[in-house]
């Protein structure tokens, strides 16, 4: 299991980086944490003809956290992210989401916009930009633009990303005051990809009811799969009931497929309780938050 | 007297070396080495048209290309049968390279030799290969129905056909008060060592020390026999056996896959060494290793039994089908040990067990750990539940009912035994085994910790299961025991090493004998210079047959050293003893001799090399001109050679117990605790056997609830990788909890039994008895996932899967149980009380270690 | 057709490497056959064992999952033949496995060494729920884990035992390392480079 040949770059300007990568067309590919393209070349499933090494490239790197959410650069590794307290205390669901990311040590070389950009239905941080209304920074050789992440994704490992595109940073929004996030997910084994995962956002108003409530499942559609729930949930206290009646409908959305791993049906029924189960949480940590405890308790 | 080693919990010789990065793995050896890669078959059946490697040609680094139109003699001869068996009906077996069909996916078709593995890749992948694609045979079910066959030239798919019965069975289940039926299902699953398989070779050319005008051939292989790679690559390459050499280094854990030889890839590598003249390596991959080594377990059960009210066992008819992969180069081992050891601790009655082995279009199935035990336990254990659920029993009560009693030891169970031996189990006590499990998993306790888990809203569960396990077969092993001048230790023995610890272990057993520390002692294994004549490691036989050898070795050494030295005391060979690294006049210390200096004067010499061997010389001394220097009847050199060949199995035993957490929602499953009683004999070594039972459950558990090979009906294996194929990290395998028995074994010197392989053996059926407890329905299908458990609640649900009754609480202790059991043989030894019924008075005791 | 090869500067426990390679060669075959360093080992070639885990910069990799020309662009690379200190004193992980019977074949164990080297540097005092998550992610088929899980307990033990001793830290091979005298929790070397 060796990578088959490939002419390989290291630019150190963004600009030159898409300039080869526009070059190489179809047969070009770009290497950031390479823990989900390395292990796709050893096995000779992918054999591009042109590898461009993004990790010198200069101005990809780095979290930054302002008023509007948390700006991710295309060489940060998952534990960067995961270690940034500014970052997770502006967006809890990075954290949630980013803990379930296979395993630590994947964790230290894969990169987060690396995990988005390759689109694996199963993982997790598509699903919390998908959540969060996030968006994907793209640079081509036309320039520059912003995709909405409801956008991105467009199909199971597919993007909005053209040739010569690469994808240089991912925005997370802040949840407005009030929202609580949670994100629960099954897998085989610890850090395997899930057989279904759910991350929730609930907003909770002033009176402690309801204003927002959204589902994001993942290993159940071919993109991750955003339910807005709030026709199910506003106005309501997140009540154990409404919660069920609420996952159900999520389920209901959802299209999975039977694989070694696990029925189609059986899918269905964990994003049920997986979505239920996310709800629950959110709406407690949306509670306990400061935005909705106020000073009066 | 120095302390005992025999029994301490010494820690390993071995791994100073290995946690430094100073092991040496059959990757880390032959860095000059060129590289081999196999094309192999993208089919599971499938005739080859033909070969084309012009695009390969201009590969960089290539060096050669072969097919089987390059072989000749016996290389262009099909791989031997290595173990016949009258049963078997029709043998198939590979080919070196395929000739004209390809019989599973994996199979290799051609082997490429480059300047390293990324160039043979390359080259590799340009060799096209014009497949006529035939339609496969996967699973038993297709392999039974035989509308296509796997092999040309077969009226069906039936391997070989074996039926061993004792008494009338089917009469006795028809005649009995009770009978039950039972169809029973396991999937495949395999060692996968995380080292996979590799070979290296070199060609020497001729020398007068190479014994032949053709030079000589030295093999490393990654294997679990040494001197089986060398007779079957000595017998493929048409040398003669003083030619070729192999030696073992390293091996990163084998599990059984690794003791099937010779390896098409075994007997490739150093053909084309020899071919080349060059160093050739093969390191397999991890595709390769799901592809083209070895699998196990699959088999499908019909179990029928008829017992008496109290739950004995009055007649077993056992019918097994069992999928043997694409070819059978191992025999019929599996099945039919499957068939003998299924009856575990009991006494069936009359038994008649059926087996046909079947060929499919998959992977080859040889032993692995276990070896055909855990499907038999699993029938034998789902079965023992279901009786005790037909009657309302206790389910270790009706056990208790059915197992030999010590003073039924030696006990013949009337059947031929894997190693073509009467299947006698030579000593044990099962009542005890019984007791102990009860007591350790407080098997009484847990009816309480189910009603306030009940409570909680959770469901959990109890299952248990026993096994008996044949261990130590022959036909023998050597061992030789030399003392060096320096008073060094070197023991040597044939079979070879793949982490369970001989190097200790044997150095445990030398150091007692020769009362040396073990410091002193040096243990080789798995080199044919060093020890010719060996069988190798499969079956739990290190310790019993290595183990004994060596001790017999040094006890012959002893013999000898006790001569020379009585001589240079000038006392009576009778009065001498063995003490700290010296012979001395038995209680005087001031009236003896280095075992150093005896091995000195072992040995006369011509010519010195340091001061001590100026001791040995011609002039050095006193000699007695009427002897010649080296005694009539003597051999220079203070060693000792010497074999155990056991007059049959000796038989291990144990019980493991599982409580398991299943969860309402998510069908996810847990354990929370795991319990084991191991009787293995004398220890040598706790730890090392504690590290082998712990590493046996782990084996287990995946094969429970993890582990499967997923082939599609085209005979495409699903999860050929480790993303897929779910062997498990640390968070899915429980702590172990361990009691030991230590029931000596009369058969060898050191009244040991095997330990390498129990762990694995009743987890399956433990961890199926559990969940069943927890589910309240019938589990007679293994492994099973969330999933598929998921998929038996709905189907329970729907009336299509039989309940089991609420479990009994246990009144008494299991030996008691059969109103008409003898009592036990010996009373319980003190501190073991056995579990009595609840006491009112005294508080509950939660049983159940809480989920983290 | 010719691959284009690449002259890659390692440093690997300490040494500077210079390496011809194409850019394809991993590193973890960098390591192995280009520098001979064979203690990290090739399990699988996907990035799901471990058995070639090693630190770069100090933090554990797989060596599988990364290509040598990437990896020359890293300040520091530690396998497990540099954890023993100069002196040959074997690291606390080291001793800790041996003490704990936590190998068997030894095949995985270098890459269980990095890790858990660098698990307990970062984490002085685990508990066993701990210890064990700090070891899910790398697999061993012989041990059944209880006995690795155990040696991350030892390990961080002997650690603080020879912390609170004599005071001798631990040697760290990379001359890069920043020397922090108040770091307490000697063990695998790190550097704290200025990764992006």
């Amino acid at each position: 299991m060796k990578p088959p040949p490939f002419a390989y770059h290291a630019p150190t300007d963004p600009d030159e980086a898409v300039g080869l990568l526009a070059e190489a067309g179809a047969e070009g590919k770009a290497l950031a944490g390479g823990q989900s393209l390395i292990p796709l070349l050893n096995m000779r499933l992918a054999a591009p003809s042109v590898l461009v090494d993004l990790n010198r490239v200069a101005g990809l790197g780095g979290v930054e956290v302002d008023a509007d959410g948390v700006r991710v650069g295309a060489l940060v590794r998952h534990a960067q992210l995961e270690a940034d307290t500014a970052a997770a205390e502006a967006v809890p669901l990075l954290g949630q989401g980013l803990r379930l990311v296979a395993h630590p040590v994947i964790r230290n070389r894969g990169t987060t916009v690396g995990s988005i950009v390759h689109a694996d239905p199963a993982a997790e941080m598509p699903a919390v930009l998908a959540l969060l209304d996030g968006a994907v920074e793209v640079r081509g050789p036309a320039g520059t633009r912003t995709v909405p992440a409801a956008e991105f994704i467009t199909g199971p490992m597919e993007t909005a990303l053209a040739t010569g595109e690469i994808a240089t940073a991912a925005r997370f929004p802040r949840p407005e005051p009030g929202t609580g996030t949670a994100f629960v997910e099954i897998s085989r084994r610890h850090g395997d990809y899930a057989l279904c995962g759910a991350a929730a956002a609930v907003t909770l108003g002033a009176d402690g009811r309801v204003t927002r409530a959204r589902c994001c499942l993942i290993s159940v559609a071919p993109v991750p799969l955003v339910v807005d729930l709030t026709p199910q949930l506003a106005g309501g206290g997140a009540q154990t009931d409404e919660i069920d009646e609420a996952a159900a409908v999520a389920a209901e959305r959802t299209d999975p497929d039977d694989d070694i791993h696990a029925g189609a049906d059986y899918r269905r029924h964990l994003a049920r309780v997986l979505t239920g189960r996310a709800l629950a949480q959110a709406s407690a940590a949306a509670s306990a938050s400061a935005a909705y405890t106020g000073a009066d308790r | 007297m120095s302390t005992r080693m025999f029994g301490a919990p010494v820690q390993r010789s071995e791994d100073a070396r290995l946690v430094a990065g100073r092991g040496a793995f059959l990757d880390d050896l032959g860095a000059a080495a060129c590289a081999a890669a196999f094309v192999r078959s993208p089919h599971a059946r499938a005739r080859i048209r033909d070969i084309d490697a012009a695009d390969a040609v201009g590969v960089e680094g290539l060096i050669a290309v072969y097919t089987y139109e390059d072989l000749s003699g016996p290389m262009a001869e099909p791989l031997p049968l290595l173990i016949p068996h009258p049963s078997i009906l029709d043998s198939r077996t590979p080919y070196a390279l395929a000739r004209e069909y390809v019989h599973h996916v994996g199979e290799a078709v051609a082997m490429v030799i480059a300047e390293d593995r990324y160039a043979a890749e390359d080259a590799a992948a340009r060799i096209r290969v014009d497949y006529e694609v035939g339609e496969a045979v996967v699973g038993i079910d297709a392999a039974v129905a035989a509308e296509r066959t796997v092999h040309e030239g077969m009226a069906d798919n039936v391997a070989a056909h074996l039926v061993q019965e004792v008494g009338d069975a089917r009469a006795a289940v028809d005649a009995a008060p009770n009978s039950l039926e039972l169809d029973l299902d396991v999937e495949r699953s395999a060692g996968t060592p995380l080292e996979g398989r590799g070979v290296y070779a070199r060609w020497e050319p001729a020398s007068s020390s190479t014994g032949s005008d053709d030079g000589r051939l030295r093999v490393y292989s990654s294997t679990q026999t040494a001197t089986g790679v060398r007779a079957a690559v000595a017998a493929k390459l048409e040398l003669a056996l003083g030619q070729v050499e192999v030696v073992v280094p390293d091996v990163g854990g084998g599990f059984g896959v690794k003791i099937v030889h010779p390896w098409p890839e075994e007997v490739m590598v150093p053909w084309a060494a020899r071919r080349l003249g060059r160093e050739v390596k093969w390191t397999e991959d991890r595709r390769e290793h799901f592809v083209a080594a070895a699998h196990e377990r699959a088999q499908r059960q019909r179990v029928r039994v008829g017992f008496d009210d109290s739950g004995r066992m009055l007649g077993l008819d056992v019918d097994l089908l069992h999928d043997n992969g694409a070819y059978l180069p191992y025999g019929v081992i599996v099945p039919i040990v499957t068939s003998t050891q299924l009856l575990g601790p009991y006494k069936p009655g009359a038994y008649r067990v059926e087996f046909r082995s079947l060929y499919t279009s998959t992977v080859i199935v040889t032993p692995y750990r276990g070896a055909g035990r855990p499907q038999g336990v699993f029938a034998m254990e789902r079965t023992m539940d279901a009786i005790a659920d037909h009657l309302g029993l206790d389910r270790l009560q009706v056990r208790a009912a059915n197992v030999i009693r010590p003073d039924e030891m030696p006990y013949d169970q009337g059947l031929l035994f894997q190693d073509g031996r009467p299947l006698i189990y030579d000593s044990g006590d099962y009542p005890r085994m019984l007791e102990m499990i009860a007591e350790l998993v407080d098997w009484p306790g847990f009816a309480e910790y189910r009603d306030r888990a009940h409570r909680e809203g959770r469901r959990v569960g109890i299952g248990v299961a026993c096994y008996v396990e044949g261990t130590g077969p022959g036909p023998y092993e050597g061992g030789h025991v030399q003392v060096e001048t320096s008073g060094k230790v070197r023991v040597a023995t044939g079979l070879t090493s793949q982490g369970q610890g001989h190097g200790t272990v044997l150095a445990q057993i030398v150091a007692d004998e020769l009362d040396v520390p073990l410091s002193d002692v040096e243990v080789t294994t798995g080199d044919t210079r060093r020890m010719g004549y060996s069988v190798g490691t499969f079956a739990s036989r290190g310790a019993v047959t290595s183990g004994s050898a060596v001790a017999l070795a040094a006890r012959r050494l002893k013999d000898k050293a006790l001569r020379i030295a009585a001589d240079a005391l000038e006392a009576d060979a009778g009065d001498l003893e063995f003490a700290d690294g010296r012979i001395q006049v038995t209680g005087s210390p001031v009236h003896s001799i280095d075992l150093s200096t005896v091995a000195v004067l072992s040995n006369p010499l011509r010519y010195a090399f340091d001061s001590a061997s100026a001791a040995a010389t011609q002039f050095s001394g006193s000699a007695d001109y009427d002897r010649p220097p080296v005694a009539e009847g003597e051999a220079p050199g203070l060693e000792g050679t010497d074999y155990h060949s056991p007059l049959r199995c000796t038989f291990a035993n144990g019980a493991h117990a599982a409580i398991v957490e299943t969860d309402p929602d998510t069908a996810e499953i847990r354990i929370l605790r795991y319990c084991v009683v191991h009787d293995c004999g004398n220890l040598i070594n706790p730890r090392i056997v504690e590290g082998q039972v712990q590493g046996g459950v782990a084996q287990g558990v995946a094969g429970a609830l993890y582990e499967r090979m997923a082939y599609d009906s085209d005979g495409q294996l699903l999860n050929a990788s480790l993303m897929d194929f779910l062997m498990p990290y640390a968070s899915e395998i429980p702590s172990v909890e361990i009691a030991h028995m230590q029931t000596p074994s009369p058969l060898n010197p050191l009244g040991v039994k095997g330990a390498g392989e129990a762990g694995v053996i009743p987890a399956s059926a433990a961890l199926a008895a559990a969940v069943e407890d927890a589910e309240g329905f019938r589990v007679d299908r293994m492994p099973i996932s969330p999933s598929e458990l998921f998929e038996l609640r709905r189907r329970h649900a729907a009336g299509g899967v039989p309940s089991v009754p609420a479990r009994p609480s246990p009144a008494s202790a299991p030996s008691g149980a059969a109103a008409d059991a003898p009592a036990p043989s010996s009373p319980p030894p003190a501190g073991a009380a056995p579990p009595e019924g609840p006491d009112p008075s005294e508080p509950p005791v939660p049983s159940a270690r809480e989920p983290r | 057709m010719t691959e284009e090869q690449h002259d890659i500067r390692l440093r690997v426990n300490g040494i500077p490497h210079t390496a011809r390679v194409p850019a394809r060669r991993l590193l973890s075959d960098c390591l192995r056959h280009d520098l001979g360093l064979t203690g990290t080992h090739v399990g699988c070639e996907h990035g799901v064992c471990g058995a070639c885990t090693v630190l770069v910069d100090g933090r554990p990799v797989r060596s599988c999952l990364m290509l040598a020309v990437s990896a020359a662009q890293h300040d520091d690379i530690t396998t497990v033949e540099g954890l023993a200190a100069p002196d040959g004193t074997p690291h606390p992980a080291q001793q800790a496995f041996g003490e704990c019977h936590a190998l068997q074949c030894g095949f995985c164990t270098p890459g269980f060494l990095t890790l858990v080297a660098a698990y307990v540097r970062d984490n002085p005092a685990p508990d066993e729920e701990d210890a064990r998550e700090a070891v899910t992610g790398n697999l061993c088929r012989c041990t059944g884990y209880q006995n690795i899980v155990n040696a991350v307990l030892r390990t961080a033990e002997i650690t603080r035992e020879q912390d609170g001793g004599a005071g001798v830290p631990h040697a760290r091979p990379s001359a890069e390392h920043d020397g922090a005298a108040g770091d307490a929790t000697a063990a695998a070397p790190r550097t704290e480079g200025g990764r992006p």
